[in-house]
């Protein structure tokens, strides 16, 4: 009993330990990356890579999801507004769900399965074959070279997606409301006008979306460098990449919307 | 540390955590010769490399590079050393996403301001000299081991390094590639008046261009000398590896509990 007991707690300790190391070298890691973000402002060909690499990359899948999520919120919105006679609020529900809650969150997780593995990957597998050690040799920091463009290059193409995503879904949300179902396209439009706010709709959803990109892709980094240096050792730290920024996404969604709309 | 060397290890311990890489090694790296450093795998061979370009630091001693102690300096003045350097490493390390050209053109567009037309020369130049001009255009991976060793190699000598660190630059090639390889080494350190690190295990290879070497076993220098002296010497280690032989101080098993009782005889007897 005693040498159960024994073992547990020595199980639980080793995964504290384990634990706050881990947050430790994280901190680290996000340090560096800061301090060594001048190279990404002075050359900016570099960030532009990344933002290719990460943003353009994800367009399709952005521009199909975004559309798909706007027709099923077209009908569903349809729907349940019909029954309570304001089906004229439809471009109102789109809208709002899209740019306050939808858009961020959904893109982040596209994002995060996206981009989000592929960064950790393609670190991974530079760290694998000794291609950062490379650099390191060569006089060249890999955090100012690849980390860093790449963390900006995140950073600055999630919001970009999330507004890309929502513009799609009120598409849908418009070619099911009013060119399918016949809703007024005037009633459409100036509803969504009138009751979107720029600061506290839009504005709320772009902070959103540029907090999840730091978090994404400051996961995903971290997790191609620390990733032991064989093919099961990446595979299982793309894997860590996608389930943990999607709960990190949740996560901070819940506690974003908890400071933005309620007042808390 | 005498004028003629360029580098020096003196009195170094090196370990990750409890377990000890290395301890008590001194070694002597003089200007403009090629230094094997031999051993078997996991003797701390890559360690001592590692040291002296700065990627580890050591628990205990220096590591001195032309005259500075390498752990002591700051990140820029690191980084400035290295610029110095070149290093092979033992699968090329070339950057996958990029042409044979853009890998060896990468350290001087990253160090050099000097004009496309320039580096397209330099680069050209480099290349001819390991035999590869004609795959300027080709992805690292549509290259041979030994192809992408001689660019990685190239790649190395792109800024006429003061030092040259090989990492095992022989593991996997074809007896031709081999003996490609290694006389690529001994000709690019005369061309570039550079001073060359060989870690190997290749002993025909090594001790053909070498001018000196350490044996490290279990982290400490066995023995040393120039090759000749080393393939006549009677040091147990050294004459096993020398000669390839199965058994002697290296044994051939490992260490396990007796035969018997992992076959379950202890028993019937």
């Amino acid at each position: 009993m005693i040498g159960v007991l024994d073992r547990a707690l020595r199980r639980i300790g080793h995964l504290v330990v384990d634990g706050v190391w881990k947050l430790g070298a994280a901190t680290r890691f996000t340090g560096y990356v800061l301090a060594r973000s001048a190279d990404s402002v002075r050359r900016p060909q570099l960030t532009l890579n990344e933002i290719y690499f990460t943003g353009t990359l994800s367009l399709i899948i952005i521009i199909v999801s975004g559309t798909f999520v706007g027709l099923v919120l077209g009908l569903q919105g349809y729907e349940t507004l019909k029954r309570y006679g304001s089906s004229e609020a439809l471009g109102t529900l789109v809208a709002l769900a899209l740019v306050r809650e939808l858009g961020p969150v959904v893109s982040a997780l596209l994002f995060a399965s996206r981009a989000g593995s592929a960064i950790t990957a393609k670190i991974g597998i530079m760290k694998a074959t000794e291609q950062l050690s490379a650099m390191e040799m060569m006089a060249v920091d890999p955090f100012a070279r690849v980390l860093s463009p790449t963390f900006w290059g995140g950073v600055i193409s999630m919001p970009l997606l999330a507004a890309i995503f929502s513009a799609m879904g009120v598409f849908g949300g418009y070619l099911i409301g009013v060119v399918i179902i016949g809703v007024d396209s005037g009633a459409f439009w100036s509803q969504m006008q009138a009751n979107v706010d720029l600061r506290e709709d839009i504005l709320n959803g772009v902070i959103k979306s540029a907090v999840f990109g730091v978090a994404v892709t400051l996961i995903a980094l971290f997790e191609g460098y620390d990733a032991p240096p064989t093919a099961e050792g990446v595979s299982y730290a793309v894997t860590r990449t996608v389930v943990t920024s999607a709960l990190a996404v949740l996560a901070l969604d819940f506690v974003l919307t908890s400071f933005m709309f309620t007042g808390v | 540390m005498s004028a003629d060397d360029l580098i020096e290890l003196r009195d170094v311990e090196f370990g990750y955590g409890s377990r000890g890489v290395l301890s008590g090694i001194n070694m002597r790296i003089p200007r403009g010769k090629v230094v094997g450093i031999m051993g078997l795998s996991g003797s701390g061979k890559t360690t001592i490399l590692r040291l002296i370009g700065g990627q580890l630091k050591p628990t205990r001693g220096t590591v001195s590079v032309a005259g500075q102690k390498i752990h002591e300096l700051s990140h820029d003045e690191l980084y400035r050393l290295r610029r110095r350097m070149g290093m092979l490493f033992q699968f090329g390390a070339l950057f996958t996403d990029y042409s044979v050209f853009d890998n060896v053109a990468f350290p001087l567009r990253e160090h050099t301001r000097l004009p496309a037309s320039m580096i397209r020369d330099l680069v050209l130049m480099k290349l001819n000299a390991v035999g590869l001009r004609g795959a300027a255009q080709l992805m690292p991976a549509e290259l041979s081991g030994g192809m992408a060793r001689r660019v990685a190699l190239a790649r190395a000598g792109a800024l006429d390094p003061m030092v040259m660190m090989y990492d095992e630059p022989f593991t996997g090639l074809d007896p031709i590639s081999t003996g490609v390889i290694a006389n690529l080494i001994r000709r690019l350190n005369e061309a570039l008046g550079a001073t060359s690190i060989l870690v190997t295990h290749d002993v025909q290879e090594s001790f053909g261009i070498a001018d000196y070497i350490y044996f490290v076993s279990a982290g400490v220098i066995v023995a040393e000398g120039p090759p000749h002296a080393l393939r006549d010497s009677t040091e147990p280690f050294v004459h096993q590896f020398v000669h390839g032989e199965t058994d002697g101080p290296v044994p051939f098993h490992y260490p396990a509990q007796p035969y018997e009782r992992d076959l379950d005889l202890e028993g019937s007897r």
